[in-house]
């Protein structure tokens, strides 16, 4: 490959230790090419030039002392920017964050920098994660690197545009209801959610803390493996933090899928799929079933249900965690008469329009009178989704659906209605509320030649046998397309 | 089945200055957005326990050890308005 910047991690990697390449040049790479990308695509809120060749220099020297840090040592990455780092502006997006400079790093971006990853900068999000385009970023839309007139998909548009780009090799996202899976496939890349509990979540800025979890957005499901090696493990600063060992994730990459049983979700294929990502998915299932996997149909029933009982649950624990932005600690402030005329105002003028809506959602579903028909049924429900997912487990060893139900939208063509933005996360959100692990890995192109993504679904802490099939689909689908605006020639 | 939101009401709760017309905009998108949500109630959990929490634990206890925290300039540093150590706000009882 002619670019450093379109290597995958695992040939970066091995570049670096074998002494073919150098942690300086891999950034030089990586910022000459986000210098030709990002006028079109904007992945990026804040590149940190100066903490980027710090951290490259140090890799290299670490490197020739023959130490070795892990599989991130010397590789650019991106965060978004939801996600605290100390003294590096930290805005989630949103006008009330903006200027604000953290006084810490966040767990995850600590384990970084001490695996020797170099940090690019912060990527663009929908404000405070709440939405499926980048379109709802204070700070201007993301675009996508295969048609910059259409979104990059959300939240995490920014990091998934970086990586399928070759602005980042490989970048960290939240998923609360699909935010990584979803860029993930509408820009053609790997992009993974976690165990609930396996990556710590303090110094993620909190949306839906029962859902929140940070994962990664790369070029190769080995990569993906990779980076989710190095900032997973138990945290004692996160009180939900998983405190048993980290599964081995990588034992069964090599293993195929025969003998597996593939269970395809009825109530997640089929309906309200374009027609080209469900004929994608299916190709792939031929494949699975010719590679040695049975498959096996398999209902949820209560599934129908978890888009209503997310846009419940998230909302509500949104209502209670933004709470926190009031204009006294950190961020915007608006004058008032009196403090509660100053917290309204600022709140008011600070918050855009998505993030005031799901707080408003959010108050009237734990209000009183309406909080058990509202907030106590989507919490019972919830518990309904996750009896039909043990059960669906006793029958298959992961569950497969497209991750998302068409291909990257243009920009604004849902703008104007919630609804509609909502239902791109109709088979993401389902493993949110279990709190078990899924992956998107793309496996082909729609006639419009945009990306399409299959999700992969296990059971929880059950990532070695999510990793094991996605690593086959990748062989099989051999997707290996990269997008336009990622090819050098293209400025 | 029709929601009927007294959004003024949730505004205020939400600490929101939101003016009529914005009122009236997100009374409309949240009452379509609730009709949709309001799919839950049909579904019968008679018995069923509600989840909080998808892998449920309590009392997550950690070793009480002494560790760094966060430096107090870099966090006032922060603060919109401030006394010395202190964040300051408008007043919030009235004059004696």
């Amino acid at each position: 490959m002619s670019d450093l910047a379109d290597l995958t991690l695992a040939a970066a990697a091995g570049g670096l230790r074998s002494g073919d390449l150098s942690a300086v040049e891999l950034l030089e790479a990586v910022h000459r090419r986000a210098a030709m990308t990002e006028a079109n695509l904007h992945a990026y809120l804040t590149l940190d030039r100066e903490g980027a060749a710090r951290a490259a220099v140090g890799a290299d020297a670490g490197f020739k002392r023959g130490a070795d840090l892990g599989p991130l040592q010397g590789i650019p990455v991106a965060l978004k920017d939801n996600m605290v780092t100390r003294g590096l502006e930290t805005t989630c997006s949103s006008k009330i964050l903006a200027g604000y400079l953290p006084p810490y790093d966040g767990t995850a971006t600590t384990r970084l920098r001490a695996g020797g990853a170099v940090i690019l900068g912060k990527t663009n999000l929908d404000e405070f994660a709440m939405g499926s385009s980048t379109e709802n970023s204070a700070y201007g839309t993301s675009r996508n690197p295969w048609d910059p007139d259409r979104v990059p998909g959300g939240s995490s548009g920014g990091s998934a545009a970086a990586v399928a780009a070759g602005s980042a090799m490989v970048a960290f996202g939240s998923d609360t209801g699909g935010s990584i899976r979803q860029p993930a496939a509408l820009c053609g890349i790997v992009g993974m959610k976690p165990t609930y509990g396996l990556v710590s979540r303090y110094g993620l800025i909190a949306f839906a803390s029962s859902l929140d979890q940070i994962g990664p957005l790369a070029r190769s499901v080995e990569d993906a493996v990779a980076a989710l090696e190095v900032v997973g493990g138990y945290d004692p600063a996160d009180s939900t933090s998983y405190p048993g060992a980290v599964p081995d994730y990588r034992s069964g990459l090599e293993s195929g899928v025969s003998g597996l049983r593939i269970g395809v979700v009825t109530e997640l294929n089929g309906a309200g799929i374009e027609p080209a990502v469900q004929a994608a998915v299916n190709r792939t299932l031929d494949q699975l079933e010719n590679a040695g996997a049975t498959i096996v149909q398999l209902s949820l029933p209560s599934v129908e249900y978890a888009l209503s009982a997310y846009y419940l649950i998230a909302p509500a624990e949104c209502s209670a965690n933004l709470a926190r932005f009031d204009g006294v600690r950190y961020g915007l402030r608006r004058l008032g008469e009196n403090v509660e005329e100053m917290m309204s105002n600022t709140r008011a003028e600070g918050f855009g329009p998505e993030v005031t809506r799901r707080i408003l959602l959010g108050t009237y579903a734990l209000s009183a009178g309406y909080y058990d028909a509202f907030y106590g049924q989507a919490q019972r429900v919830r518990t309904l989704i996750i009896r039909d997912f043990q059960a669906a487990y006793e029958q298959a060893d992961v569950l497969v659906s497209p991750t998302s139900p068409t291909t990257a939208f243009p920009i604004g063509a849902r703008t104007d209605d919630p609804l509609s933005m909502y239902m791109s996360d109709v088979c993401t959100i389902p493993s949110n509320l279990s709190g078990d692990p899924a992956i998107s890995v793309p496996v082909g192109l729609d006639d419009a030649g945009l990306p399409i993504g299959f999700q992969v679904m296990a059971p929880a802490l059950g990532e070695p046998v999510m990793f094991r099939v996605a690593a086959e689909v990748e062989r099989l689908a051999a997707f290996g397309v990269r997008a336009p605006l990622a090819s050098s020639e293209v400025g | 089945m029709p929601v009927d939101i007294d959004i003024a009401k949730v505004a205020r709760l939400a600490r929101l200055a939101l003016n009529d017309e914005e009122l009236a905009g997100y009374r409309q998108q949240c009452e379509v957005i609730l009709e949709h949500a309001a799919l839950v109630q049909t579904l019968p959990t008679e018995g069923v326990t509600p989840t909080s929490h998808p892998l449920p634990r309590t009392n997550a206890f950690r070793e009480d050890v002494i560790t760094e925290c966060l430096d107090r300039e870099e966090v006032l540093a922060q603060a919109p308005e401030r006394d010395g150590d202190y964040f300051l706000v408008p007043r919030i009882l009235d004059e004696p």
